[in-house]
């Protein structure tokens, strides 16, 4: 409900200044094109988020866009949906010139980032990590915790629990074995 | 160009908008289209001899009615797609009305018709020509309509670039009606749909490559 609101306060506040803009006001066209930008951004960052480089360019070229078919904007009809059009076109059409230039062109670089990033995401969201770890002795789940989950060194990690850094690395070590073997048989 | 310098270029360039851009170009492009089409028939093909009299049957009318109708639901189907985000609304229900009404009055004369005279009916004897002339006399105004969108910004292309070959099919269509002799209803429910239809489904394939920006 209240985004709603927001959202509805947005578009008649944007929608004033860039017919305000239209009719020569280029103050408001200005502020018009900032705001727009943000929200821009916004949206393409959140659909290019494997393509960071590319949100800025098509930021602007989604404003440029805007300013040249601003005549193509009905009064009558939503702006939003209307800039929501627009960004979504230029943002699909990007990415279909995307598709057709990898298309022509196999790199090595892309087969090999195939293999690079392993994502386990499918089987270890069925696992509850904390239950597992809750089956380790003592010695070996403190160190991972530390160590996996908190981000500490190996020294770090010694000196909050006491142990040596040898202990520490062969409790780890033997910890993620352990559980390791208890995913196996779980899957 | 950093995107602030962009926006104050842009913004630099504040000129006041014309109002009705769309409905100005696709005016001029349907003027100019029907002119050079009109043309073409005229001096290539000829107006039917019987004109004048032709004038008088209620069948004359339905036959100009039905691409007219098509192409004032195209026309407003165009106006809309041309600009981002636009929603056709009625006009597909608009365009199929016709064409709906031509196939039930189609049926109606064929049950009332002996059999072995319904082939003659729906072939008449010009449905060769009729495919082939209502495709090429809308070229005119097919290269306008989408002179038209190209200044615009269509984000559906496929369905624009239908629309605009639906409403230079149907433009040609109305046209060619004037010098086309045909005036049986199935002829019309077979040969004129059908005729319309090939520039729309052209556009349909087109769409995409013609109206990109």
């Amino acid at each position: 409900m209240h985004r709603d609101v927001e959202v509805r306060a947005r578009e008649t506040r944007l929608r004033g200044l860039l017919l305000a803009g239209m009719a020569g006001d280029a103050d408001a066209y200005g502020t018009f094109l900032k705001e727009l930008a943000t929200h821009l951004r916004a949206f393409l960052r959140k659909r290019l988020a494997n393509l960071p480089d590319e949100v800025e360019d098509l930021v602007q070229e989604c404003l440029l866009a805007v300013h040249n078919h601003r005549d193509t904007y009905d009064p009558a009809e939503p702006l939003t949906a209307w800039l929501h059009a627009i960004a979504k076109y230029k943002l699909v059409d990007r990415l279909r010139q995307r598709a057709h230039r990898e298309a022509r062109s196999d790199s090595l670089d892309d087969a090999y980032e195939l293999f690079s990033f392993g994502d386990a995401d499918a089987a270890s969201a069925r696992m509850d990590v904390a239950k597992l770890l809750a089956r380790l002795p003592e010695r070996q789940r403190v160190p991972i915790v530390h160590m996996k989950l908190e981000g500490l060194s190996v020294v770090e990690t010694a000196r909050a629990t006491g142990m040596s850094e040898v202990a520490v690395k062969v409790a780890v070590h033997r910890g993620l074995k352990a559980l390791a073997a208890m995913v196996k048989v779980r899957s | 160009m950093k995107t602030e310098e962009l926006i104050d270029f842009l913004a630099a360039r504040t000129t006041p908008v014309e109002a009705n851009v769309v409905a100005r170009r696709f005016a001029a492009a349907l003027g100019w289209g029907a002119f050079c089409t009109t043309l073409l028939m005229a001096l290539v093909l000829g107006v039917r001899a019987d004109l004048m009299s032709a004038l008088h049957l209620p069948m004359f009318w339905i036959k100009l009615a039905l691409p007219l109708v098509v192409a004032l639901a195209s026309a407003r189907a165009i106006t809309r797609l041309a600009r981002p985000g636009g929603r056709v609304a009625w006009a597909p229900f608009v365009g199929a009305a016709p064409i709906a009404a031509i196939w039930g009055f189609a049926l109606a004369v064929l049950v009332v018709t002996p059999a072995e005279a319904r082939v003659p009916l729906v072939m008449g004897s010009t449905w060769r020509f009729c495919l082939l002339a209502v495709p090429l006399l809308s070229l005119p105004p097919f290269v306008a309509i989408v002179w038209a969108i190209r200044g615009l910004a269509p984000t559906r292309l496929a369905y624009a670039g239908a629309a605009a070959g639906l409403l230079a099919g149907s433009l040609a269509e109305a046209i060619y009606a004037l010098h086309c002799p045909e005036m049986a209803a199935p002829f019309l429910a077979v040969f004129y749909v059908g005729a319309m239809l090939v520039p729309g489904v052209v556009g349909f394939i087109l769409g995409p490559r013609l109206l990109r920006w």
